[in-house]
């Protein structure tokens, strides 16, 4: 067998692909990567299926081997990452391919800036499907390793990697994504909403709770007052991915891939597709305002996104050999806080 | 198309058809109606790019793929629907017959119903397994179906205090709502009891063992009977045909 072995497993690492889908009737989340965009350029630069599962892990501390073979990665978003080996380490360059040769190891130190999601793609990587998905969903122990997260010990499958083929990178490092505010649409529950809550959602800053993980984040800021008492719940409804709850204390709750599939709560609005992996990758702490987008502006955004990362896939190109210099700035860049894995479950209960 | 039905944008790739706002027969029959013309009309190609139609007390929300299908054409077949189909008459489902291990170390919240009720444990048990109760929605977990029909004495709100895990096979109650949590899980409902019976396996088709519509009713079995059925469930699995009683008269 051939692989990267997990030698370390970090912070909620797990195998994600593009999602479950089809089966939200039947009380299944889609699950999947937080951030698509992310998972097809890996999958591009270490030439998989653009499909294809990835690991997505949280901040710093995951560490692969690799076993069986020389084995090939890419990395990509705001990381800092280096190969060992017996020599020493060294930093790898994000958003391009690397080979780990049979018994080196890949580390991953931690995320920079606000967004503590880092994605790695393995080339040949070799994880069975259930209901349609390899992607990973913990609660019914669906898709991935047996339906869990990575633990210490776990080897991911995947073919010895061609050493002729030559290294991927990026023409161009992508910017890293707009600061501007995430756009909303409102509803289907804002008229339970007192129409201050609409202004203030659309104009104040919130900040990301320590509860935050794959089914959901907490904001804190100002609360959003309910029309009425009677306003406070609903007979449940559905939920997707993106939908903004507010409980009675006022307190927005955006859901998430793992999200559960109904709820009673009044979903004041959603997130839009476009925006939904700039959100759900900010680490705890991170502020973040809202503006109101209507649905045909949100519909031509999502197509405007789907032309743009086809373009960003078309950038890829073969790499000419030396690494570019700037990974030394990246290894100084100040590696942002520690993995926060501190989700209260009360936050989703029925 | 009816009055009282809206179109709800859930974001640019969801929208949600709101029939009402209560938990009733009427209204749920008119939910499964819409919900089945939709789902066949995904199914048919009528409607490229629906990615899930979900339904439940009262609205059904479709999730699609706004590179395939825009808000307007979608909200113009389903007004389209809806003029073909007002009410709908609800599908007949099957018929179950449950296992349920009562109190105990499995229904923590036995005795506290009985006192917040003013009947005996016994009474309670009595009360929740001669019920009927009709699945009116599956959500929030894989395979937990909300199911309608508590009898009025039992109806109780959630919990003050969640609880963190709620062990799965749970059987619980809240309001006019009775569940089985398929997994564990946070959970605010009165536990009353434990189902041995796994309620959703991925290797099953299809993997959810109840489907809306479908009505359930309660055996009590002794902690012995729990245990022989829970090591055969592991064993070899279930055969779903054995918790059937009957189908129900026109049920396909």
């Amino acid at each position: 067998m051939s692989g990267l072995r997990v030698v370390s497993a970090g912070a909620l690492s797990s195998l994600q692909d593009l999602g479950r889908h089809g089966w939200r009737h039947l009380g299944v989340p889609a699950s999947g990567v937080l951030d698509p965009e992310a998972m097809q350029v890996a999958n591009r630069l270490v030439g998989n299926r653009l499909d294809a599962p990835v690991l997505e892990t949280f901040d710093g501390g995951l560490c692969l081997r690799a076993e069986g073979g020389d084995i090939r990665i890419a990395l990509v978003g705001g990381l800092v990452a280096e190969r060992r080996h017996s020599e020493g380490a060294e930093v790898l360059e994000t958003w391009r391919s690397h080979l780990l040769a049979e018994g080196e190891e890949l580390r991953v130190l931690g995320a920079i800036g606000e967004r503590r999601c880092a994605t790695v793609a393995v080339a040949g990587i070799r994880i069975a499907r259930q209901l349609g998905s390899a992607a990973t969903y913990v609660r019914a122990g669906l898709g991935g390793l047996d339906g869990r997260n990575l633990s210490t010990g776990d080897l991911i499958p995947a073919t010895p990697a061609d050493r002729g083929r030559s290294e991927y990178r990026m023409a161009q490092v992508p910017p890293t994504a707009a600061d501007g505010p995430i756009r909303l649409v409102a509803g289907p529950q804002d008229d339970h909403f007192a129409p201050s809550a609409l202004t203030e959602l659309g104009s104040a800053e919130y900040r990301v709770a320590i509860e935050a993980d794959r089914m959901g984040m907490r904001l804190n800021g100002p609360p959003l007052a309910h029309r009425d008492a009677r306003c406070r719940e609903i007979v449940s409804d559905a939920t997707v991915p993106g939908s903004i709850q507010v409980p009675g204390n006022g307190q927005p709750i955006v859901l998430l891939a793992d999200g559960q599939t109904a709820g009673g709560y009044p979903k004041i609005a959603t997130v839009i597709t476009a925006d939904l992996p700039r959100i759900a990758t900010l680490r705890p702490g991170s502020a973040v305002r809202f503006s109101w987008v209507d649905v045909r502006t949100a519909q031509s955004i999502a197509r405007a996104n789907a032309s743009r990362l086809h373009a960003l896939l078309d950038t890829v190109i073969a790499c000419s050999g030396a690494p570019l210099p700037d990974a030394a700035v990246l290894y100084r860049a100040n590696l942002a806080g520690n993995a926060v894995n501190a989700l209260d479950p009360r936050t989703w209960s029925s | 198309m009816t009055d009282d039905v809206r179109l709800l944008p859930c974001g640019d790739a969801a929208l949600t058809i709101e029939l009402g706002a209560s938990i009733d027969a009427r209204l749920l029959a008119r939910v499964d109606a819409l919900a089945g013309a939709l789902r066949e009309a995904g199914c048919h190609n009528r409607l490229p790019g629906i990615i899930d139609v979900v339904q439940t007390f009262r609205s059904v929300t479709v999730r699609y793929d706004p590179l395939a299908l825009s808000f307007d054409e979608i909200t113009g077949a389903i007004d389209g629907l809806l003029d073909e189909q007002p009410t709908g008459t609800r599908r007949s489902g099957r018929r179950w017959r449950l296992p349920v291990c009562y109190g105990g170390e499995f229904g923590p919240d036995l005795s506290a119903v009985a006192d917040a009720t003013g009947y005996q444990p016994a009474q309670v048990c009595k009360a929740h397994s001669s019920g009927r109760y009709v699945v009116a929605m599956l959500g929030f977990l894989p395979g937990f179906a909300f199911m309608d029909g508590v009898a009025r004495p039992l109806h109780l709100p959630r919990r003050q205090e969640p609880r963190l895990r709620v062990p799965p096979g749970s059987v619980a109650i809240a309001g006019q709502l009775t569940a089985i949590y398929p997994w564990e899980s946070p959970g605010g409902w009165h536990l009353l009891g434990r189902c041995p019976l796994p309620l959703f396996d991925p290797g099953r088709t299809p993997p959810a063992l109840l489907a809306p519509g479908d009505q359930v009713g309660f055996e009590a079995i002794t902690p012995a009977d729990f245990e022989a059925l829970s090591r055969r469930c592991r064993a070899v699995g279930v055969d779903p045909g054995e918790w059937v009683d009957e189908p129900l008269p026109g049920a396909t």
